[in-house]
């Protein structure tokens, strides 16, 4: 049997640079041009299945509109294993934006989060402020991986995410993953849901 | 901000946070403020910088203690009871899927001097000093009276009445020393006081009936506990008020409740802006508690004040077999008070500070003007303390229901052990609010899992 791997990944990004769409992309291979803000997915997976057979399956959090007005919660960075963090290759002040986001990052989350910097919206070259070399140049300085991508067209959307799942660490058991605790059958503490049927206790023995 | 809301909450405490999420997911417009820069209000988690700054702004914290983002330290000393009202909403919601808990190890009880174990199996039971054996033997008959009462079949009601008869007359009935009726009556059914005793039966015989059945649940005692800290209840209560289209804003200070003529609220002002909405939701220290400045007309009125001392323990507390987390409760009748001294305790397990390190709370009502006296024999039983952080807080509750100037506001976090008083707050603010009784239903879970 195949190896399987569970992370989290967490988008980040001005708003309206396209972080939802390209999720959408990736998850469901869809794309909607007049697709409103982000309403009532707590968060998608989709897996990815690298040339050794091992699977990888992403648990990806998107910001909900919470990375506008300064109020994503820590919980949202809590035991994010990567992170993709999208700029506007037509708007140079979101790459701006996305530079504080990683600094963000760096802050916030695990030290050993894997980052993609991601300039979005690649379709619509010949209105670009962002070149190419800029952005590439930054991703080096910080360590951080690069590339472009369109939600519109897809190009470029799946490569990013195998990009990913290639440098993430496949090495530890898929329970020590931090990420992997949250949603998967990993999770280590109390199930709430699983015991939610048996309230009442009228019959517990009494232990007293 | 020109946008009109439905409804603006202002402060991100738990109370507020699930009130934003249900509303949310009901469909409503839902503006969401904090003056902080942190989520969780009253009810929040600091990191060591966001403590210090909290309790002391002149100091920084000791290297010692290790990273910062190791910490998240409770500003309220509870534990989520395990088959009570907070778990249903958590489970109903589904918010569940972006938190993860682990139990309170034990629940212990001070007495003659001593903390002893509330027994959570039978070996336990026969083992502890709580009880001698006829007084074992008489509480089990009390028990098993309460376990098998049905309201339906009166022969399991051995002439008791539950909404007449009161506690005491049970208690002689069984022929309870007065210490078991002190270990039931506070260890078990929580109260904080000894009123219970001569009201109907019936609130004490449910509140023992959650204990034990809440025991029973997951084994070691009845609380489970989030990692990361109580403040991840209110963060995972607004991502769903989030993800259903609720607008976040953090560090935004709040200047005006501005009304009309009559006196209905009409929208929330911050500096020159003013949002309007139809409706208010907020807590106390919005509405003219203790902060003249903010909100204007005061809407709260002050009903009790809470001591809460913040120890941080480089071990963990002495008589508990080295424990990861407990609960200790202090009965009023043992250090001669009116109200019982609570300690609760976390620690690294509970991923809410560095390893080796212990954070317990010690907590009471207020009784004297020498609120750090009173709970001198909480701090007694913890050993050694590295450090401590002591706040008294005012408990407040509104002035007016809402209904006639669509301004709602909850009440502060009481001095109980457990969640399950701010959840009949939030049943109650739903219900003002939207003139509907809350009804939980499972939310469409959208995505996998």
């Amino acid at each position: 049997m195949s190896k399987q791997f569970q992370f989290k990944l967490v988008l980040l990004g001005e708003s309206a640079v396209g972080k939802s769409s390209l999720v959408l992309r990736f998850v469901k291979d869809q794309f909607d041009d007049y697709r409103e803000s982000t309403i009532g997915a707590a968060f998608l997976t989709q897996t990815v299945t690298l040339d050794d057979g091992t699977s990888v399956k992403f648990e990806i959090w998107d910001t909900a509109g919470q990375e506008r007005y300064k109020s994503l919660a820590p919980m949202y960075y809590r035991n994010a294993n990567c992170a993709v963090v999208v700029y506007d290759i037509t708007q140079t002040a979101s790459l701006e934006k996305a530079k504080s986001w990683i600094r963000e990052l760096q802050r916030q989350a695990d030290p050993s989060i894997v980052i993609a910097l991601c300039g979005n919206k690649a379709d619509l070259a010949a209105r670009r402020q962002v070149t190419q070399e800029e952005a590439q140049k930054y991703a080096e300085e910080e360590g951080l991986m690069w590339g472009e991508t369109s939600a519109k067209t897809g190009e470029g959307v799946a490569d990013i995410f195998t990009a990913i799942a290639k440098k993430l660490p496949l090495t530890a058991p898929p329970s020590a993953r931090a990420g992997g605790a949250r949603a998967g059958p990993a999770k280590t503490g109390v199930d709430l849901n699983k015991q939610a049927n048996t309230q009442g206790g009228q019959n517990e023995p009494c232990n007293c | 901000m020109d946008e009109e809301y439905d409804v603006v909450v202002l402060g991100t405490g738990l109370t507020e946070c699930i009130l934003s999420g249900l509303l949310s997911v009901d469909g409503k417009k839902v503006l969401h403020m904090d003056r902080n820069d942190y989520y969780g209000g009253d009810s929040a988690s600091l990191n060591l910088t966001q403590l210090y700054r909290k309790f002391r702004p002149d100091g920084s914290p000791p290297s010692e203690l290790g990273r910062d983002r190791d910490y998240a330290i409770d500003l309220i000393p509870k534990f989520i009871i395990a088959s009570g009202e907070l778990t249903k909403i958590l489970v109903h919601t589904d918010v569940t899927r972006y938190l993860e808990f682990k139990q309170i190890a034990g629940s212990y009880v001070y007495r003659d001097g001593r903390i002893s174990k509330v027994p959570s199996t039978e070996i336990e039971a026969v083992r502890s000093p709580l009880m001698g054996l006829f007084e074992k033997r008489r509480a089990k008959k009390f028990f098993e009276f309460l376990q098998s009462w049905k309201d339906e079949d009166p022969a399991t009601h051995q002439g008791i009445n539950l909404d007449t008869d009161s506690m005491k007359t049970i208690y002689e009935k069984f022929g309870l020393e007065p210490g078991t009726q002190d270990f039931i009556g506070h260890a078990m059914a929580l109260y904080l006081d000894d009123d219970y005793k001569t009201k109907p039966a019936r609130e004490a015989y449910e509140r023992i009936i959650l204990y034990t059945s809440s025991m029973a649940r997951y084994g070691k005692s009845p609380y489970i506990y989030p990692l990361y800290g109580l403040g991840e209840l209110p963060q995972a209560f607004a991502r769903l008020s989030a993800i259903y289209g609720g607008t976040y804003m953090l560090d935004k200070h709040i200047d005006e409740i501005v009304t009309d003529a009559d006196g209905k609220f009409v929208g929330v002002r911050s500096g020159t802006e003013t949002v309007k909405a139809k409706q208010v939701i907020g807590d106390p220290s919005y509405f003219g508690a203790g902060h003249d400045t903010e909100g204007g007309k005061v809407r709260v009125v002050e009903e009790g004040k809470v001591i809460r001392a913040i120890c941080i323990l480089k071990h963990p507390i002495p008589g508990t077999d080295d424990a990861d987390s407990c609960q200790i409760i202090i009965p009023q009748n043992q250090v001669n008070r009116r109200n019982d001294i609570y300690v609760a305790m976390v620690s690294s397990t509970h991923n809410v500070c560095a390893k080796d390190v212990y954070v317990a709370i010690v907590s009471t009502i207020v009784e004297t003007k020498n609120p750090e006296q009173e709970i001198a024999p909480g701090l007694a039983l913890l050993g050694p303390i590295y450090d401590k952080f002591v706040s008294v807080t005012s408990l407040y509750t509104p002035t007016s229901t809402g209904e006639s100037d669509n301004v709602f506001v909850t009440r502060s976090y009481d001095a109980t052990s457990h969640f399950e008083t701010v959840v009949e707050d939030v049943h109650a603010v739903y219900k003002r609010a939207t003139g509907k009784d809350l009804v939980l239903k499972k939310r469409e879970a959208e995505g996998e899992s």
